[in-house]
């Protein structure tokens, strides 16, 4: 089991107020799966994301990720993690907007330490199909290229998982499909974990699977029967099913 | 990531906002430019105090009358010293470590060749002052013994009074001058020696004439005492320069002999002119830091600013801050981001400040009046606090980036 939740318990303290974003969340996922993850707005599945992403800690419970209980870890070892063994992709796709694409992609590179780096953020640029576009700077793009970038920029350190946080959100529904075309891709070619948030259940349906979250309790979680392949990577998914 | 990066990309983010970088740089150019200039003064009139004292002779060793206390500082004790006392320090068998003795007196006279008038410093001595003080003739002799015994009435003048008096050095030698009244004959002009006197006055603006001459004709009864005609001053030079130390302590024996003084009483004083070099350079070097230390100040101004500016853009810089620790980057990556920033920020402006600097110490030397100086250590202390400034007034602002919360940072708008 790549990840796995246990109890997990998140609290925010708004004033006096103390508001549960997550109450009692198991779950497990196991490596290679492409997940879905659904729910009205403030169910939790940001807090949750961010949580797998290890960009927040619970406030009870444990998280095993790839059997290590990352829940209770250093400031320092979360770094380490969110830069080797995980991708993040948000909806804003937050890009630094002084630098290029290619700059961008090289970032988690830079805090890895690695060699080559140049050409590994063109390799990186490259898999998302945008290796021509490399010396553009994000407000030359377009959104998809945008959320392209930053999808290069999750993949560069070749992590096992990438998060992705309404990846789609801000995007209109066919080049939001080129997206998801990519995580397929990515997912079926390199056995890349990877959970998405979405609001579309048209979106949630290029998963295998689907969990809902509901009032910070997960409150569902389904085996898509159908799983729908995006146009270019048809064939190969058919194939991978069969 | 290696330093050469972190630099790059301090330099490019300070780029993209060169009026703010610029200004922030002023109040550290400002600083290390004050540092700069007002110690370059400082070094510079140590400097030439230095090389005019060295310039007076070598080996020199100076006799004053009464005794300087350390603890009052003031003259404690006063008996005037006389030619005989000189006289007595002029003895090769009892003193092998003295090479010559000049006895001195000076005082201020007014010298005039025709309508010309001149203020000069008047010195009362003997032969030996051409040896002891390096006073070389430029042009006629230097006084002679014979001018001596005779209380001739001859002067050799500096080059300075003798260019003011006959309009040039040269023509000035055999003629007849009147100091203070009394005619001279001019046998000596000697070489320029440029540059100010103790007293403030030129060192070339002088006129020399034998201590007797002095004594009995232009000065009268005036130095005269129980214990002989006195001086003002005996110059002694040391054979060589490790026998000054021996020089001095056979003086003070011969001349507590001769006042029949004990231990410890002393009403004379003797030092060497490193001695007075050393007290000299301990007034410039509190002058140079007392101007070191208001020029700190505006440094430390220049610090405030860049903490201030530091800490705007921090905030402003929330997003991108979230976004890298989003991919990785670890609280030291983020301090050292910042730090770095603000370092090289200092580090900028105090090049500029040093280059200010260098340049208003060239403006002051070539004004003429004052010599400054632009010491290695001076830049190197400039360089040091630039860079101190910079880390130590980039810490706060840099460890607020570096603890900003992630998901907080990402939120910001």
């Amino acid at each position: 089991m790549l990840i796995e939740l246990e109890d997990i318990c998140k609290e925010y303290r708004m004033g006096d107020v103390r508001v549960r974003a997550l109450c009692n969340v198991t779950l497990g996922i196991e490596s290679g799966e492409l997940t879905a993850i659904m729910g009205p707005s403030g169910s939790g599945k940001s807090t949750l994301m961010n949580i797998l992403g290890c960009l927040d800690q619970p406030t009870s419970g444990r998280y095993l990720l790839a059997g290590r209980d990352v829940s209770r870890v250093s400031d320092d070892q979360l770094a380490y993690i969110r830069n080797r063994q995980i991708g993040f992709v948000f909806q804003n796709y937050n890009l630094l907007r002084r630098t290029n694409a290619l700059d961008n992609v090289e970032l988690p590179l830079i805090y890895a330490g690695a060699r080559g780096r140049r050409q590994k953020a063109l390799e990186a640029l490259k898999a998302v199909g945008l290796a021509e576009r490399a010396h553009h700077k994000p407000n030359e793009l377009s959104g998809g290229e945008q959320q392209r970038v930053a999808i290069a920029r999750a993949l560069v350190n070749e992590p096992d998982i990438i998060l992705a946080d309404e990846p789609t959100g801000n995007l209109d529904s066919k080049t939001g499909l080129e997206i998801i075309a990519i995580f397929q891709r990515l997912n079926l070619e390199r056995g890349i974990t990877i959970v998405y948030v979405t609001h579309a259940p048209e979106i949630a349906e290029y998963t295998r699977r689907i969990i809902r979250l509901h009032d910070g309790a997960l409150v569902a979680d389904e085996k898509v029967t159908h799983q729908r392949f995006a146009p270019g990577v048809l064939r190969q998914g058919e194939e991978a099913l069969r | 990531m290696t330093l050469w990066e972190s630099i790059r990309m301090a330099l490019r983010s300070l780029g993209s906002n060169k009026m703010r970088a610029g200004l922030t740089m002023l109040g550290i150019i400002i600083g290390t430019g004050a540092v700069i200039a007002l110690l370059s003064v400082g070094e510079g009139a140590q400097r030439a105090i230095t090389t005019q004292i060295q310039s007076i002779g070598s080996n020199l060793i100076f006799v004053f009358p009464g005794q300087i206390s350390n603890t009052q500082s003031r003259v404690t004790r006063y008996t005037p010293l006389t030619r005989q006392d000189a006289q007595a320090l002029d003895d090769p068998a009892r003193l092998p470590h003295v090479a010559a003795v000049a006895p001195e007196i000076n005082r201020t006279a007014t010298v005039s060749l025709g309508s010309e008038t001149v203020n000069v410093t008047l010195i009362g001595t003997t032969p030996e002052y051409q040896f002891v003080r390096n006073a070389v003739p430029a042009y006629g002799d230097f006084i002679t013994p014979q001018d001596e015994t005779a209380a001739a009435r001859v002067v050799v003048l500096g080059w300075e009074a003798a260019e003011r008096l006959a309009g040039d050095a040269e023509v000035a030698l055999g003629q007849t001058v009147r100091v203070s009244n009394i005619q001279f004959q001019v046998i000596g002009v000697l070489e320029k020696k440029g540059g100010q006197g103790f007293g403030g006055g030129s060192r070339d603006l002088i006129a020399i004439v034998p201590l007797s001459t002095a004594h009995q004709r232009l000065y009268g009864g005036r130095f005269l005492s129980a214990q002989g005609r006195t001086v003002d001053l005996i110059n002694v030079s040391a054979v060589d320069e490790q026998s000054i130390d021996s020089a001095i302590e056979e003086i003070t024996w011969t001349l507590r002999q001769r006042h029949r003084i004990e231990f410890d009483e002393d009403d004379f004083t003797v030092a060497s002119q490193q001695d007075i070099l050393g007290v000299l350079n301990q007034i410039t070097n509190i002058l140079t830091i007392f101007l070191g230390a208001i020029a700190s100040i505006s440094l430390l101004v220049g610090g405030i600013g860049i903490m201030n500016i530091m800490l705007v853009s921090v905030t402003e810089r929330t997003r991108e801050i979230g976004i890298r620790k989003a991919v990785g980057a670890r609280r030291r990556d983020i301090l050292g981001q910042f730090l770095v920033e603000s370092t090289v920020l200092s580090i900028l402006g105090g090049l500029v400040g040093i280059a200010f600097g260098w340049g208003v110490s060239r403006i002051v030397n070539s004004l003429g009046t004052f010599t400054a100086f632009v010491s290695a250590k001076a830049v190197a202390l400039a360089f040091g606090s630039s860079l101190a400034v910079g880390l130590f007034f980039g810490i706060y602002p840099a460890s607020r980036a570096a603890n900003l919360n992630p998901i907080e940072a990402l939120r910001y708008e």
